[in-house]
């Protein structure tokens, strides 16, 4: 029963998934590539980016993708300010507090949105939620088509960000020796915050993609967390090719799966990849060597 | 609409109403207590919440209507719990309120909460009025202080099978293919079993059965199955963000089934999801709990439930309904003993509802006339359209494509 327009649709349909996945995870590779700390308030962050574009659209009529600069700027903001002024201060260099402090800061903010919203899901309603493109034979949400150019474009402005500019280098310089760049003159903790402030730009911009296919409820960056977790270690930590590529692939893995051994046992396909990286390729497809 | 906001008025209104009864009656009978017992937060939250509002609502009527005469007039006064949508957290409530001295116990929405309530409820012989719990277990184990007003799995999956065989045989047959989109936990597997071995019974050919967890992210695979597969009615047994996002696939895709069907559906006749998508919630067809539209009293509460910024959903009604019951066995019963309420539950015929029920008539703890009704959503709004004794309009099927 499976002919090959099903197939050619799924795996489209899994590009325009994985494209956002990938976007999610290029914000947790950047904070982890430099930064070298696991965010684990990454799952709640993607929740409060996806609350601010529901409020921006439900309370001020703000197109999801018009709130794109805003809600992108707003998080950027706050990811600058919690580096900044909370992990920064209590994590007090030790790695392990600053996992910890992530893991309180998602409780915190998760329970928060259940204090304000209820464990409610909410929706919005866009003129063009319905809208569909026909790609060849397949049929696809424009929505999804809009996110998956999105998410691309905002790929290569962070490539051209990190690859060209001075800020790019001092990143990249930071992420390499932080001693050495910090000889060089480069404030250290400026480019800490500014990594935590881009890495958390990424999940607005994604919010903004997302949130027209899609809901929020607080728990919901739960699931895209533990996808993009999978994502960053499947292209090598810290590697921005590697979150990109490894989005795409794990978004056809999941939607090819799901059309073979059905939505429950799909998911099985990401880990099972997962796991053969990790032995055969332990530093992912992208990762740098040592 | 503010949540928030929405939160604190309600907050108000229902501190209002507790409130209220001991200020106007302050120097009358002493009022009976009354455990409203629900997950209020967790999970289960937002239907839990729907349930209390219900239940206010109904002791707030009761009050202002005199309080329950047979005792001089006494109020009912709520005693508040929060189940936390966990069945251990609810049985605690219980011995709690069991120490305040309740009467009896209106709750616990979950079937799994109100096994456990039930059961926790029984070793005081404290009468528990199940408002919605829809497992048949809970009316099954000999529980004599048990009473459950509304319909069990059961019968509304064997009312929606023939119901759905007799629409399908007034139109002439067109439908003779079904597939089954289930959430893979007990209510969507369950629900799955009993159909792909009923239907067939009835001529219906199910072409597939395709599950998913929750959540699932993306329905685009199942709709691209159900596109190949082509069948003629659909049939989602899933929870309200699922279904959602199923039919919007559906309409993305443009596959357009002669029906959607669900039993029990989590958003198949919920005034939210008319309201959220009205496009896609056009046509869709449930049976579930509804109350009878002909009854003069649902406009009015509807109007009032929604003037506190909620839905008029189905927890609101079930357990309304449920407090009223209670209410007219204390009528009865003369007094707030427990052994005396649930003696007067039990040879019930509470008649003064707005539910298709007709006079309640326990046997072991079940309502026997308790029946679900088959809505579909038509022109923005929910209608019955079986059966006939209920009947608002009659039903689109096949739905135009």
């Amino acid at each position: 029963m499976l002919d090959s327009t099903i197939l050619f649709s799924s795996v489209l349909n899994g590009l325009t998934t994985g494209a956002v996945y990938a976007l999610i995870a290029l914000g947790l590779t950047l904070i982890y590539g430099v930064l070298h700390i696991i965010n684990f308030a990454h799952g709640a962050a993607l929740m409060v980016a996806l609350y601010a574009v529901y409020l921006l659209k439900d309370r001020l009529g703000i197109d999801p993708y018009a709130a794109l600069p805003l809600v992108v700027a707003g998080m950027f903001a706050l990811g600058y300010g919690l580096q900044w002024l909370v992990i920064n201060r209590a994590g007090n260099g030790k790695d392990e507090n600053i996992l910890l402090v992530t893991l309180g800061l998602a409780i915190v903010l998760e329970n928060l949105a259940l204090v304000w919203f209820k464990s409610d899901t909410r929706t919005i309603d866009t003129s063009y939620a319905l809208s569909t493109v026909a790609i060849g034979p397949a049929m696809i949400a424009l929505p999804k088509v809009i996110a998956f150019c999105g998410a691309l474009a905002v790929a290569a402005i962070l490539f051209w960000v990190i690859r060209s500019t001075d800020l790019g280098r001092a990143i990249r310089a930071v992420a390499h020796e932080k001693q050495g760049a910090r000889l060089m003159g480069i404030d250290v903790e400026k480019v800490y915050a500014l990594s935590f402030g881009i890495g958390m730009a990424c999940l607005g911009a994604a919010a903004c993609f997302l949130l027209p296919a899609y809901y929020v409820n607080p728990q919901v960056g739960s699931g895209f967390v533990l996808i993009a977790f999978t994502i960053v270690v499947l292209g090598g930590m810290g590697s921005f090719g590697g979150a990109l590529v490894g989005g795409l692939l794990i978004g056809v893995v999941e939607s090819v799966g799901g059309l073979f051994l059905g939505d429950s046992l799909g998911q099985m396909g990401i880990f099972a990849i997962f796991i053969a990286v990790l032995l055969f390729r332990p530093r992912g497809l992208f990762g740098a060597r040592g | 609409m503010s949540s928030r906001r929405t939160f604190l008025c309600q907050s108000a209104a229902a501190a209002a109403m507790l409130s209220s009864p001991w200020i106007v009656r302050a120097q009358s009978a002493a009022p009976v207590k009354v455990g409203v017992l629900h997950p209020v937060t967790g999970a289960l939250a937002y239907s839990g919440q729907q349930c209390r509002l219900g239940a206010l609502l109904a002791i707030d009527d009761v009050n202002q209507a005199g309080g329950i005469k047979s005792l001089g007039g006494a109020p009912l006064a709520a005693i508040l719990g929060d189940a936390q949508s966990r069945p251990e957290a609810g049985s605690a409530e219980v011995e709690k309120m069991n120490q305040e001295g309740v009467s009896a116990i209106v709750g616990a929405y979950a079937s799994a909460i109100c096994l456990a309530t039930t059961q926790t409820a029984a070793k005081y012989g404290l009468p528990h009025v199940v408002d919605v719990g829809v497992a048949d277990q809970i009316v099954e184990r000999g529980l004599t202080n048990t009473f459950r007003f509304g319909p069990g799995y059961r019968i509304c999956s064997e009312r929606a099978i023939t119901d759905l065989a007799a629409l399908n045989n007034a139109a002439g047959k067109p439908a003779k293919t079904v597939m089954i989109v289930h959430e893979d936990s007990l209510f969507g597997t369950g629900t799955a079993a009993l159909l792909s071995k009923s239907l067939p019974q009835h001529g219906f050919e199910v072409v597939d059965v395709l599950k998913h967890p929750n959540p699932t992210r993306d329905f685009n695979n199942i709709v691209l199955r159900m596109k190949s597969a082509n069948p003629d009615i659909v049939i989602p047994a899933n929870y309200y963000n699922e279904y959602a996002l199923l039919l919007r696939a559906m309409r993305q895709q443009k596959v357009q089934p002669k029906a959607i069907y669900s039993v029990l559906g989590g958003a198949a006749s919920s005034y939210k999801f008319v309201k959220e998508f009205p496009d896609i919630a056009n046509g869709i067809i449930d049976c579930n709990h509804w109350f009878n539209p002909k009854d003069a009293r649902v406009a009015p509460l509807k109007a009032r439930v929604e003037g506190k910024g909620a839905y008029f959903s189905y927890e609101v009604f079930m357990t309304y309904t449920s407090v009223l019951l209670l209410a007219d066995a204390l009528e009865r019963a003369k007094s707030a003993d427990r052994a005396a309420i649930i003696e007067a539950l039990a040879s019930s015929t509470f008649n003064e509802h707005f539910m298709p029920y007709g006079p309640t008539h326990f046997v072991n703890g079940q309502n026997t006339g308790a029946q679900p009704l088959m809505t579909q959503v038509l022109d923005n709004d929910i209608k019955v359209i079986f059966p006939a004794d209920y009947r608002q309009t009659d039903a689109v099927f096949p739905l135009m494509t």
